[in-house]
């Protein structure tokens, strides 16, 4: 297609489209990769309103031997056992669901998908593809049984207590 | 890098999108602003004049650069703020002095509601100083003044959002103003308040109304304002149209 613009005086020699192109193309990118960094910079929260993973769980003579107490809230069973006492996650490995436990079926079972375990966390069946981590538990200055549910034992330890 | 463009622009899947099609002949060019549902609302022609600084002084185009600025940092600014009592306020100071970047979007958008209030009123005197908003273009003066109503809603509205006592006085008072209404005024203060005083259900009432109802009734009105331009000649620039 012929130019039909009419001639007219530039304010800017050696300015032309082109060179507008790039400048403006370039500026825009510049922006878009600041816009980007800033933008992943806000959506990461810098402080976080969430129950802390370290849970309270009182003295441990609430938990007489051979109990065992579900804290579904917390998402954990403190467990009294021959040996001592333990916390095991409630959570199911599947996809998360809070388990219950079944007394009178001597096992967790989790509601969702029907994964089921021994109170040591070992599998009995269903799609849960690891065994129900233990939590690490500790007694703390106070004397009170402190449960971290952030941190999962890679070996068997209780808490042992005076009868 | 020219060529890689005009094979792209001839792929089967760039034309399913652009159905225009490649060409620089005025008929092309024309379809192309003509079948985008977003430069449809524009001319496919316009004054060489009418993009002149002195013309508009960009006074409209600056407005809705304002109310573009204020959607993308006011729907980030959503994302940390709960409208609740008293969470509002902590949420605020949050966006302040906790999250990344957050004072900056809340001073942008502050800033840029300001801007919009004055650049508003500032594009309407100038509409009406130039003539502008004489025939055919008196309807969309009309328009134009619904949008200044609603850019004050929205700013209004938001005002009580930080949920601070500045936020609280203020709209104490202007639901007092609203209340002056002969015969209904009570009646629209309540409806408003969502109560009898400023309280958690004003404060979600307000923040509906901010993030949701004004501005999708301002983006039908900004729609319908676009198109008018066009469908009512194009910018007015004062000149006789030339033969």
């Amino acid at each position: 297609m012929p130019d039909q613009t009419p001639h007219v005086e530039r304010a800017c020699p050696g300015c032309n489209r082109r060179r507008f192109t790039t400048a403006g193309v370039g500026s825009l990118a510049i922006a878009g990769i600041g816009s980007a960094v800033f933008g992943y910079e806000f959506l990461s929260p810098n402080a976080l309103y969430e129950p802390s993973p370290i849970v309270d769980a009182g003295k441990p003579e609430r938990y007489p031997p051979g109990s065992v107490t579900p804290d579904a809230q917390s998402g954990l069973y403190v467990v009294h056992g021959p040996e001592g006492i333990y916390a095991l996650s409630a959570v199911c490995t599947h996809l998360g669901c809070v388990t219950a436990w079944r007394p009178e079926l001597d096992m967790v079972a989790c509601p969702c998908h029907g994964s089921k375990f021994h109170i040591d966390g070992v599998k009995i069946e269903g799609p849960a593809p690891r065994p129900l981590p233990w939590l690490k538990a500790w007694l703390n200055d106070e004397g009170n049984l402190m449960i971290d549910r952030s941190e999962a034992l890679t070996r068997k330890q209780y808490v042992r207590v005076q009868a | 890098m020219n060529s890689l463009y005009s094979r792209l622009r001839g792929t089967a899947v760039w034309r399913s999108v652009f159905r225009s099609g490649t060409g620089d002949t005025n008929l092309h060019r024309s379809l192309t602003v003509q079948q985008n549902i977003f430069l449809h609302l524009a001319s496919v022609k316009i004054r060489r004049r009418a993009l002149e600084f002195g013309v508009t002084w960009y006074l409209g185009t600056l407005s809705m650069a304002s109310f573009v600025i204020l959607v993308v940092t006011g729907v980030l600014l959503m994302l940390y703020y709960h409208p609740s009592v008293p969470q509002a306020y902590a949420d605020m100071k949050d966006l302040q002095f906790v999250v990344s970047a957050g004072v900056f979007l809340r001073n942008l958008h502050r800033w840029a509601a300001h801007a919009m209030v004055v650049l508003v009123f500032a594009h309407m005197f100038k509409v009406f100083y130039r003539g502008a908003y004489r025939p055919p273009r008196e309807f969309n003066w009309v328009v134009g003044v619904m949008l200044l109503l609603l850019t004050l809603f929205l700013s209004y509205t938001g005002y009580l959002l930080p949920w601070d006592q500045l936020a609280f006085w203020a709209i104490t008072v202007g639901s007092n103003i609203i209340s002056a209404v002969p015969a209904m005024g009570a009646k629209i203060r309540f409806l408003m308040l969502g109560g009898h005083t400023v309280n958690a259900n004003a404060l979600l009432r307000f923040y509906v109304l901010h993030c949701v109802i004004l501005p999708l009734i301002a983006a039908v009105f900004l729609a319908v304002h676009f198109w008018r331009i066009r469908k009512d000649g194009g910018l007015y620039t004062g000149d006789k149209p030339r033969e």
